[in-house]
């Protein structure tokens, strides 16, 4: 059975931006909700994965208060960024292993509220992250900026830098 | 810059990455290959989305018209209007349906609106798509080997309960 799984094709990752507000991406993980919702929420597991070794940046940081109300912080450095960088916001829901929403609020007000939510059937996760923006105008500017980390104008320069340093 | 007989040998060779108008330098580009292309390319690509409405809006020599110019600059409505001799309100229809056939896009800045060829913002919108899919993509294969290393814990955990 192992050796059938890893001639399996790997799970791919979507992205659509299903209207002029929201932004959404999909991933089925082989594992049930609870594991891959512990290694979201759990920051000792968190840092692990969510920045990229690929990608070159550093988590100086990660504070998360994993509860209704509870804020977040997220502190990363590059090579080529003079200051560190951060990203920050309030969880909104968190209901353990199906839902978390939280907003992010490094831009001000422009910020989008993400949703992330974790459906298991059959033993396999599926992964949905849906972001709302505030505006049409806000998801725009986001993309415009071509940024892919928040809407922070060091992180469209560096993601333009990995580009080219990946291509 | 290539002329536009290299371009389009260049063009039948790799039609997807070679690009039109925008840099044609043809002196009459209404009687230009490339302009047809360029229609071409704009109705191939909008199948699946906006066929219908793509095809209504380059069905018009005018719009046609309109978006050669845009090809070669942004311009105001009423620049359009005197170019092609019309109304501010005919020109104001006629952008509005390649607007809403996605051809054009317009900004309205102070009291003037300036429009452009809508593919170079949807052309970017689709490059920024494709690097965010790619961070998600690589954030998630490191997810999957700490989700990986979560199962197997589970998994001998259970085994030493049993035991």
């Amino acid at each position: 059975m192992d050796a059938r799984r890893e001639t399996e094709p790997k799970n791919r990752t979507t992205v659509e931006r299903k209207t002029e507000r929201e932004l959404v991406v999909t991933r089925t993980f082989d594992a049930p909700a609870r594991i891959v919702f512990e290694a979201w929420t759990k920051p000792e597991l968190f840092k692990r994965w969510w920045v990229p070794k690929s990608y070159g940046l550093t988590l100086l940081s990660c504070d998360k208060d994993v509860r209704v109300g509870g804020k977040y912080r997220l502190v990363y450095s590059h090579p080529t960024a003079a200051n560190p960088m951060e990203f920050f916001g309030r969880y909104l829901d968190v209901t353990p292993h199906s839902r978390l929403v939280w907003t992010n609020e490094e831009a001000g007000d422009g910020g989008q509220v993400t949703t992330v939510t974790f459906k298991e059937t059959g033993g396999k996760t599926l992964l949905v992250m849906h972001d709302l923006y505030p505006s049409k105008e806000a998801l725009d500017e986001t993309i415009a900026s071509g940024g892919t980390g928040g809407t922070s104008e060091t992180f469209a320069q560096l993601d333009e830098l990995l580009v080219t340093l990946g291509a | 810059m290539l002329n536009c007989d290299e371009r389009m040998q260049k063009f039948d060779a790799d039609p997807w990455n070679t690009p039109l108008v925008r840099e044609c330098e043809c002196s009459s580009p209404l009687a230009c290959r490339q302009s047809v292309c360029y229609i071409l390319n704009y109705m191939v690509q909008y199948i699946r989305t906006g066929f219908d409405a793509s095809f209504a809006a380059l069905s018009d020599a005018t719009r046609r018209g309109v978006l050669e110019q845009l090809g070669r600059a942004d311009a105001s409505i009423t620049d359009l209007a005197e170019k092609f001799h019309m109304t501010l309100t005919g020109m104001k229809k006629h952008v509005g349906v390649l607007e809403q056939a996605g051809l054009v896009t317009t900004e309205k800045i102070g009291r003037v609106r300036t429009c452009k060829l809508g593919l170079r913002r949807l052309e970017e919108e689709a490059a920024w798509i494709e690097r965010y899919r790619r961070l998600w993509d690589a954030r998630f294969d490191e997810l999957d080997k700490v989700v990986e290393e979560l199962k197997q814990k589970e998994k001998s955990y259970g085994r030493k309960k049993r035991d």
